[in-house]
């Protein structure tokens, strides 16, 4: 009974997660912002849903979803730097609200 | 526990189709990527969550295979998009 209870809120946590990514994904102004929100519902919201679904099974079980889940904590970040990485070089643009943080051309700026 | 996992799993499914909007409307090609990326994560949380309501353990092997061919995806459509080319 306290398991079922505990995976309950595992699991609708992790729906929750999910909700904020898709909110993230569906209102943020440029590509870079909405990986940010979107990585946080690959972690957090798959996570917490598939440790819910673990303590809910046997030992094997827990054990491939124990597996599921560290995949995806090496898998999407590493996803969410190269999809950055290519969109920056590839030169898609930032929000106009963003500013450049380059050190170097602040220095040539300075007298 | 089967109507809590079929309840979370059609929520799944609902915001798997508004995820499909950004997929549709991206303005670039990485917003798409990024689209397809959570959609894949989604779905390899749903094919776990039926494994449990239908009972077949086996279901968790196509989850991870999932997992690994959605990563390879990403990967690809990534270095596609700096380079111009796979090789």
């Amino acid at each position: 009974m306290v398991i079922n209870i505990v995976s309950s809120i595992f699991i609708f946590a992790g729906v929750f997660f999910f909700l904020v990514g898709v909110v993230g994904l569906l209102r943020f102004p440029d590509v870079y912002t909405r990986l940010h929100a979107t990585t946080k519902c690959d972690t957090l919201g798959a996570g917490l849903m598939l440790l819910g679904l673990a303590i809910q099974g046997e030992l094997v079980v827990a054990g491939k979803l124990i597996l599921i889940i560290v995949l995806i904590w090496i898998a999407n970040p590493t996803a969410a730097h190269v999809i950055g990485k290519a969109s920056y070089y590839s030169g898609i643009a930032m929000t106009e609200d963003s500013f450049d943080l380059d050190v170097s051309s602040e220095e040539e700026g300075v007298d | 526990m089967h109507t809590i996992y079929t309840v979370a799993a059609i929520m799944l499914l609902i915001l798997t189709f508004l995820c499909l909007i950004r997929a549709a409307i991206g303005p670039t090609t990485a917003d798409r990527v990024v689209a397809i990326n959570v959609i894949g994560t989604k779905t390899m949380v749903i094919i776990a969550l039926v494994s449990f309501i239908f009972g077949q353990e086996f279901f968790l092997d196509v989850s991870l295979v999932y997992a690994l061919i959605a990563f390879i995806m990403t990967i690809g459509v990534a270095k596609y998009m700096e380079k111009g080319a796979l090789d």
